[in-house]
């Protein structure tokens, strides 16, 4: 059978170790086994007793030397910092998931397509391989104080930046996805008289799904990342931006607030995705 | 044979050569065969003689080197919806439950499925009940139901199978058998039927195409005059023995370099 898939290469484009061995940043059933590690019902209760032995003792031992809340706040201070510095925090939480979503959106959106399509002329992808890969690899960071330049202090600059850092990581990943199609199976489709869009919908796109959530997945926390140094480097608001003026005050418990915020926000993103990928990719696993 | 007394399917004079990088490689050669409306054909022949190749042309999937397949006199140069394939490892699409890959065929032709018949043919292979299973929950001959079930929905008038069982262990493989022939004598379709197990072209046919060693040529043609239905107990008559034993000794053994 295989014998004969190459054949049907010759008339479907196809992409088999055409351009780059793309960087398989995760994959699909690692990043699943990490949180099927917090399932597990029995598990969750040594879990939970451990966290409150870690936190509980951190408390503690920050209580019992005495250590400056400036040096290091104890988690007590923070969560109360957070519940009572909320209507000045919350807002820049709300700064932040609006660049956070908007840049990912685009840039998902637009490294999927891009994916989708160039895995389709070899050609094309050994070409632009190389610039993806650059963009892959710079932390679009750098770009910022040029954005802002450009920009103004606004939302764009940031928004770019997620995108650009979102986008190339969704586009390498959804690309091997891609990439892999098996050949029998869209045999099967033109079988029964598949068109070449029904080929990418039916067959394609399926067969991408668990490495474009991998892609997505990634991509989202590499925004998150970007959306928060973006915030850090200019502007006067978000997260990040809150980040620096808390500690510029020395407001140490509202500056790990704000840490506690973006781990949240990261952890949910895993989460979230985990759970996506649960409901369209499980069937690889 | 049809009215007028052509063949269901026509293979005429069937060459092909792959384009490689390494040079050309010459799969089938100068190969014609008649299949009768409503016959059961086995091709049998040693694994890369080519016979992949003859069924995907066959089945419109891909053009010859030279030559010509005719469906009902019309020229097969593309997939006909009056053809349906059923490809080795059953080839289920695993993001999809057991009635979602049953109703793909509907899908990419914009039909609404025809329930009636899948649920028959679902019941008739023992299928009825696990619709909503995904393939990885099926074993294998399972999943081969699957896609048999999945290929006469559309209720093709030639079914195309290309080593459906190799991968079944022989138990399932007899069990496999038993049901192609009785679909196969309840709904009298004409089946092409490729394997490499003399045993399993014997028990099937009703006539067996032996094919060379590559470059696929037809050797032979044996008509198997075994009586229907086929029990397993066929399997030790002495008849099916010196069937197979006549096929075996017809296929030449020089040693050869096989790539594939
Ligand atoms: N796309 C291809 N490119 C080059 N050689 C091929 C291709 N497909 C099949 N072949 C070769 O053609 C021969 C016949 O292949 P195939 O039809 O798959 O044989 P079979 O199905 O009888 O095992 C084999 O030697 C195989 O290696
Ligand atoms: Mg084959």
């Amino acid at each position: 059978m295989a014998s004969v898939d190459r054949e049907l290469r010759d008339k479907i484009p196809t992409f088999e170790k055409a351009g780059t061995q793309a960087a398989e940043v995760g994959n699909w059933s690692s990043a699943a086994s990490t949180l099927s590690i917090l399932k597990g019902g029995r598990d969750a209760t040594l879990i939970a007793i451990t966290a409150i032995i870690v936190f509980g003792g951190a408390e503690l031992l920050l209580r019992l030397l005495e250590v400056p809340t400036y040096i290091a706040p104890t988690p007590s201070q923070v969560v109360w910092a957070l519940i009572a510095d909320f209507p000045h925090i919350g807002p820049h939480i709300g700064y932040t998931l609006i660049e956070l979503v908007t840049g990912f959106a685009i840039g998902a959106s637009i490294g999927f397509v891009l994916a989708a399509v160039i895995t389709q002329f070899p050609l094309v992808e050994k070409i632009v391989a190389p610039y993806i890969l650059l963009l892959v690899t710079t932390p679009m960071l750098a770009l910022v104080p040029l954005l802002i330049l450009k920009f103004g202090f606004g939302f764009t600059p940031r928004i770019i930046a997620v995108a650009l850092a979102s986008g190339p990581m969704v586009m390498i990943n959804a690309a091997t996805g891609f990439r892999r199609t098996d050949l029998a199976k869209i045999a099967l489709a033109r079988s029964f008289g598949a068109s070449t869009l029904q080929i990418f919908l039916k067959i394609r796109i399926p067969m991408a799904m668990p490495m474009v959530i991998v892609g997505l997945m990634i991509g989202s926390i590499f925004g998150l990342l970007t959306a928060v140094g973006a915030e850090m480097v200019g502007g006067s608001f978000g997260l990040g931006n809150r980040l620096t003026y808390y500690s510029s005050l020395i407001q140490m418990p509202q500056f790990f607030a704000c840490i506690l915020v973006l781990a949240i926000i990261g952890i949910s993103i895993y989460v979230f995705f985990f759970w996506v990928g649960k409901k369209w990719a499980s069937w690889e696993s | 044979m049809s009215q007028n007394g052509q063949p269901k399917l026509a293979v005429a004079n069937a060459s092909k050569f792959y384009d490689t990088g390494t040079g050309k490689v010459h799969a089938l050669d100068d190969f014609s065969m008649e299949v009768q409306e409503g016959e059961l054909a086995c091709l049998l022949g040693p694994s890369g003689c080519g016979k992949s190749t003859l069924l995907w042309a066959m089945a419109g999937l891909h053009g010859l080197s030279a030559g010509e397949i005719r469906l009902d006199g019309r020229p097969v140069t593309r997939p006909n919806p009056q053809i349906a394939m059923v490809f080795q490892e059953a080839n289920l699409l695993p993001w999809r439950n057991l009635i979602k890959n049953i109703e793909l065929p509907f899908e990419i032709r914009g039909q609404r499925p025809d329930q009636a018949r899948i649920d028959a043919l679902l019941a008739e292979v023992g299928l009825a009940g696990f619709e909503s299973k995904m393939p990885r929950e099926l074993s294998g001959g399972m999943q081969q139901r699957a896609s048999i079930v999945r290929a006469l929905s559309v209720d093709p008038s030639l079914l195309l199978m290309d080593e459906p069982f190799g991968a079944l262990d022989a138990f399932t493989r007899d069990e496999m058998n038993l049901l192609i022939q009785q679909i196969w004598m309840e709904t009298k379709k004409t089946v092409v039927f490729i394997t490499h197990n003399i045993a399993e072209a014997v028990f099937l046919a009703d006539r067996v195409f032996v094919m060379s060693a590559r470059p696929g040529r037809l050797a032979r043609i044996f008509e198997i005059d075994l009586p229907r239905p086929r029990g397993l107990e066929v399997l030790m008559a002495p008849h099916f023995i010196e069937l197979v034993g006549e096929i075996k000794g017809s296929i030449d053994h020089k040693p050869q370099v096989q790539a594939a």
